[in-house]
């Protein structure tokens, strides 16, 4: 039904930024096969106000955000939802992990406690968090993330 | 033009009181935080889209319930989603069905599954209809109130 969605949204051209300096960018892949939540993502992270510019790009499940990272892209932060077709999260972040693929990839799932979860986080996953995000919860991401650096 | 000065007014009371009768919450409020000059209809836009694909989940959980006998594993697996797309736009009252019948799905009760689907389906068909509305005389009123909030 989806087609595969590999928008890059930053909505600015950083090469032609009038100041000359390069703003380090943010490179976030929102996983999820809801088209909804992919939209207020996108949306929340576009809004926030970092100091890196923020890039998104998006996948409808697993396997595609796989094929993205085998096509070479790379991500400093993956959102990745647990339940979805042709590939859930815990499967996908596997396969992630075992490609050594270091980017911070964080749960996002409205599922409550269980056995599913647990296996989500033992897949490799280096937090989980309720959907929505909100931009707080963002920030403090990008805060852990280079704290980690 | 004196009708058009109401329209702000008309906009804030209808909000509000889409709060007070507990068919919003403040999820809704972290969407219309989004909204902004590039995108001025936001909200009504993920509000069509939780409208488009929960249609879906409503038919399966309709197919779901006409089966003999009900499989309340898949009904609870529906519901969840459903519970949380209606989550994701702030629809209080249709998320407390949804987890009502969520409990029975656990307690294996069938017919308190299908009362409460009528429930569920009636909170999702009212929601529909007051957001339409408010939609509608928020545009009406123009761009600035409807991104505006009262308190």
């Amino acid at each position: 039904m989806a087609s595969p969605s590999t928008r890059i949204d930053d909505g600015r051209d950083v090469d032609s930024d009038n100041s000359g300096l390069m703003r380090e960018k943010l490179s976030v892949l929102i996983v999820d096969d809801e088209l909804l939540v992919r939209k207020v993502h996108e949306k929340l992270l576009s809004k926030l106000k970092l100091a890196k510019q923020v890039q998104t790009q998006t996948a409808t499940n697993g396997k595609e955000a796989l094929d993205l990272h085998l096509s070479g892209s790379s991500f400093d932060i993956i959102l990745m939802d647990l339940q979805m077709p042709i590939m859930d999260g815990t499967e996908a972040t596997k396969e992630l992990r075992a490609m050594r693929v270091e980017s911070m990839i964080v749960g996002v799932t409205s599922v409550d406690a269980g056995a599913d979860k647990e296996a989500f986080m033992e897949a490799g996953l280096d937090k989980c968090l309720p959907k929505l995000l909100t931009a707080d919860k963002i920030k403090s991401l990008v805060e852990t993330l280079e704290k980690n650096k | 033009m004196e009708r058009n000065n109401h329209l702000p007014r008309q906009v804030a009371l209808m909000r509000q009181s889409l709060f007070d009768q507990g068919y919003l919450d403040e999820q809704f409020v972290q969407l219309e935080e989004l909204q902004d000059d590039a995108n001025p209809n936001f909200v009504e836009e993920v509000v069509t889209l939780y409208y488009r694909d929960s249609a879906r989940l409503v038919a399966s959980i309709e197919q779901a319930l006409d089966k003999s006998p009900l499989d309340f594993n898949k009904l609870d697996s529906y519901m969840h989603q459903f519970k949380g797309s209606s989550s994701s736009i702030g629809g209080r009252k249709v998320k407390a069905e949804c987890s009502q019948f969520r409990e029975y799905c656990r307690t294996g009760n069938g017919e308190g599954c299908i009362r409460t689907f009528q429930q569920v389906k009636r909170e999702y068909a009212t929601l529909r209809k007051k957001l339409e509305a408010y939609f509608q005389l928020a545009r009406q009123a123009g761009p600035r109130e409807a991104a505006s909030r009262s308190t």
